[in-house]
């Protein structure tokens, strides 16, 4: 397959390109909520938006009345996110949970996908539970106690937790704290009793909470896939979520980069556009190079996901690594080619920069996955 | 005993018996350290002593001769004064551009009356300084200034606006570079010292992406500037800028600063980092903090016996800038999801992600990583065309 998008994905990158420049902009979206303090950190009616587009059903089946496409297309979307900074729940429900529910019975799938699809519902995904990604580790216990289960345990950074309608919790059934068995995820409805949910802003301004579970008694019809049989879709959750977060990278590049090289371009020292400075110019010529390399990673990660091919798992890291890499590159250069304006809050750059740090963490950093990539490759 | 070492056991007991308790920590971040000035609120009864105990022997200003209100030590004491303070992680008393930026230049170009009466005012942390250099269209080509002071005889008559201003709307007087001859761009500055106070100063802060607010444009509308408030000669103010600059590098540089704060394996161990490529990138980066370390004690030690080359601070302020945002990137990563936090308790309030921003600065303010690296083809590598 050909590493360059289809006609139909070129059109759906047109649509996606011009609704995000005119509803998800920065300024009304990111800066209208975040200076409004809003609990959710984003705005309902832009979801509503994204759903009559038909994006909140990219990646859900079209038996189910979704568009049934891939990571190919979900990526389209991030990309878009990316460069406006467009604060949504789409990675998490639309991504994340999404592919989860794929996994589900038809009775889940009938109580959550529509509200997902018409875009009034949001999920989150509760997976580590410590300061950094380690989905091996799950300590969250559920026991068995009839035909009912009932889950303890604690978990950390679940981005869209506090505004969730429901949070698909990975916990342990059987084994312990490291055993790739023994997994089982669940779909826990927001006000199920012993849930507790406390939300924190996080420095880019998004949403993510502490997330406990005291006792959260469900029954088996909650079960998402097989218990005990977990890992397999979790494994597949998480490769979702890491492939979206680094084509949501690769737009938070594309737009820092933008930004830079429009001010290179107009301001002037020494009589100078700074843009005339060589040694400006091999820098922003060196990002361009990590950045096309960075999104050719990102959409054969795709392709290999959406290929169901084995070779997808080393790839989605590579490109997890590669694009955070590239966007961490980009925003620091954006802020320092800015020089103190960079460091105004009133000046869009430095919000790029907040948003690729909480991106780089989403989902495991660089350090994680050039640590996956060297285990992959058998070293 | 040698009397060096007498000096340290002198200096050791000295500290031991008089820094307070909660001065024997690091400073949180910028709003929690001594600033002086007219108008500073102590954050506690043990910093105020700590200024007052230090104030009345010079040692907030150890190595400035008695007169000007120091302790007059020599290099070497001096060293031994910061080894001590090391020793006890004992906090600065006193910070502020008076000490780091003003007090060097004065006490090369001020004359006898402006030494006395201005670095004994900065040695007690009475009067707060700002430095009005950049302006909106001169950053970088600093010298490209506009803000012009008029000739009216006695005094000047300054209009203009400067940009970046840091603590402008805090502080009690400014060091101001002003124009006072338009056809003469190298020597038609001057550098001129003024109560912020004065009629026509007026000051707008600036919201930074750490979400706080230390600097401010600062604009002067027919500010009257008496002519003996000139620091150098009229039209050589240049010269003065460019001395007080080296000081400024060298202060933003962290030469000198305490190892057991600068390596951050010691916060990897506390947090059971389990990441093996973390944990060799924070490695690595203790190799250079602890190199870096070694750096600033040779460059101090030669610095003030006039050993190094003079332009040799812009590389101290290169690699110890770029060497604190390295710094605070991997505190970040180290702190994983914890360290994202922006308003929880828990957090300090953001407490780790509004200094990782805050260190973004320190590679632009007081002259940019980029203009450090040109400084240092220029004046120390003789570059043709640099
Ligand atoms: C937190 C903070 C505090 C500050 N406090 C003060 C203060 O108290 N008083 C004060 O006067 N100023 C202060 N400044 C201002 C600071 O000194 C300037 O921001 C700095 O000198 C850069 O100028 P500029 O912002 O105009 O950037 P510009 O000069 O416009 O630079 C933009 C970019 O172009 C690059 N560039 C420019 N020229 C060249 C070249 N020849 N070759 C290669 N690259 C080049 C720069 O390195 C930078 O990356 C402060 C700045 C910050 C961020």
């Amino acid at each position: 397959m050909p590493l360059y998008h289809t006609e139909d994905q070129a059109m759906l990158a047109d649509t996606a390109r011009q609704f995000m420049a005119d509803e998800g902009n920065i300024a009304k979206q990111l800066r209208h909520y975040r200076d409004m303090n809003c609990k959710d950190g984003f705005g309902h009616a832009l979801w509503k938006q994204f759903a009559e587009l038909g994006f909140t059903g990219i990646l859900v089946a079209e038996a189910d009345g979704g568009l049934g496409m891939g990571h190919v297309e979900a990526g389209i979307v991030l990309e878009e996110v990316g460069r406006n900074l467009t604060p949504s729940p789409f990675l998490t429900s639309s991504v994340m949970a999404a592919t989860a529910l794929g996994a589900a019975s038809d009775e889940l799938r009938g109580r959550y996908l529509p509200g997902l699809l018409a875009g009034d519902s949001v999920f989150a995904v509760a997976i580590d539970e410590g300061p950094k990604h380690r989905p091996e580790r799950i300590a969250t216990k559920a026991e068995r106690a009839g035909n009912d289960f009932k889950l303890s345990g604690a978990k950390t950074f679940v981005v869209q937790g506090g505004s969730a309608d429901m949070l698909v919790v990975a916990a342990r059934t059987a084994g312990s704290d490291e055993d790739d068995a023994g997994i089982t995820l669940f779909a826990v409805p927001r006000d199920a009793a012993g849930l507790s949910v406390e939300n924190a802003r996080l420095v880019d301004s998004s949403q993510a909470a502490h997330v406990k579970l005291d006792g959260v008694q469900l029954d088996a019809d909650a079960v998402i896939g097989e218990v005990d049989g977990g890992r397999e879709v979790l494994n597949r959750v998480v490769r979702a979520g890491r492939v979206g977060a680094a084509a949501e990278s690769v737009g938070v590049a594309q737009g820092s980069f933008d930004m830079t090289t429009t001010y290179l371009k107009q301001r002037k020292q020494f009589g100078k556009l700074i843009g005339e400075f060589q040694a400006l110019q091999h820098r922003a010529a060196h990002l361009y190079s990590e950045l096309e390399i960075a999104r050719a990673t990102v959409i054969k990660a795709q392709q290999l996901l959406d290929a169901g091919s084995d070779k997808a798992d080393l790839m989605v890291s590579v490109a997890k690594a590669k694009a955070g890499k590239a966007a961490g590159l980009a925003v620091k250069e954006g802020v320092q080619m800015h020089g103190g304006i960079g460091m105004t809050d009133e000046y869009d750059i430095g919000l790029y920069m907040k948003r690729d740090r909480a991106l780089a963490e989403f989902m495991g950093d660089l350090y994680y996955h050039a640590d996956r990539v060297a285990k992959l490759s058998g070293y | 005993m040698s009397d060096l070492e007498a000096f340290r056991a002198e200096i050791r007991a000295w500290l031991e018996e008089n820094c307070p308790p909660e001065m024997r920590e690091p400073p949180r971040d910028e709003d929690d350290m001594c600033w002086g000035g007219r108008n500073f609120q102590f954050k506690n009864e043990a910093q105020k002593l700590w200024l007052e105990r230090c104030a009345a022997k010079g040692y907030t200003v150890p190595e400035w001769p008695t007169p000007y209100g120091g302790a007059g030590l020599s290099p070497a004491q001096a060293k031994v004064w910061r080894e001590e303070m090391n020793r006890l992680g004992a906090r600065p008393p006193l910070s502020s551009f008076g000490i780091w930026m003003l007090g060097p230049a004065l006490l090369k170009f001020g004359t006898e009356e402006q030494k006395v009466h201005y670095l004994n005012q900065i040695a007690r942390g009475e009067i707060r300084w700002c430095q009005g250099y950049s302006e909106p269209g001169s950053g970088s080509d600093l010298v490209s200034l506009q803000t012009f002071g008029e000739d009216k005889g006695d005094h000047w008559v300054v209009n203009g606006q400067k940009i970046w201003t840091s603590y402008a709307n805090k502080a009690d007087w400014i060091f101001c570079l002003v124009r006072t001859d338009k056809a003469n761009k190298y020597q038609g500055i001057s550098f001129l010292l003024f109560d912020m106070a004065s009629p026509g100063v007026s000051t707008k802060p600036i919201l930074l992406i750490s979400g706080n607010s230390p600097f401010c444009e600062t604009f002067f509308d027919n500010v009257a500037v008496p002519k003996h408030q000139i620091v150098g000669e009229v039209g050589r103010g240049w010269d003065v800028a460019k001395y007080l600059l080296g000081h400024e590098r060298e202060m933003i540089s962290g030469a000198g600063g305490n190892d057991r704060l600068n390596t951050i394996g010691a916060f990897a161990k506390r947090n059971g980092l389990e990441d093996p490529l973390l944990r060799a990138e924070l490695a690595m980066f203790d190799v250079d903090a602890l190199a870096f370390s070694a750096m600033g004690e040779k460059f101090l030690d030669e610095i003030k016996v006039g050993k190094a080359h003079p332009a040799q601070p812009n590389m101290m302020k290169y690699a110890g800038t770029e060497l604190n945002k390295r710094r605070h990137e991997l505190l970040m990563a180290a702190g994983g999801s914890a360290a994202l936090e922006w308003e929880s308790e828990s957090s300090n309030h953001g407490g780790k992600a509004r200094s990782w921003l805050r260190t973004k600065a320190n590679s632009i303010e007081g002259g940019t990583s980029e203009v450090m690296l040109n400084v240092i083809s220029k004046r120390i590598l003789d570059l043709p065309g640099a």
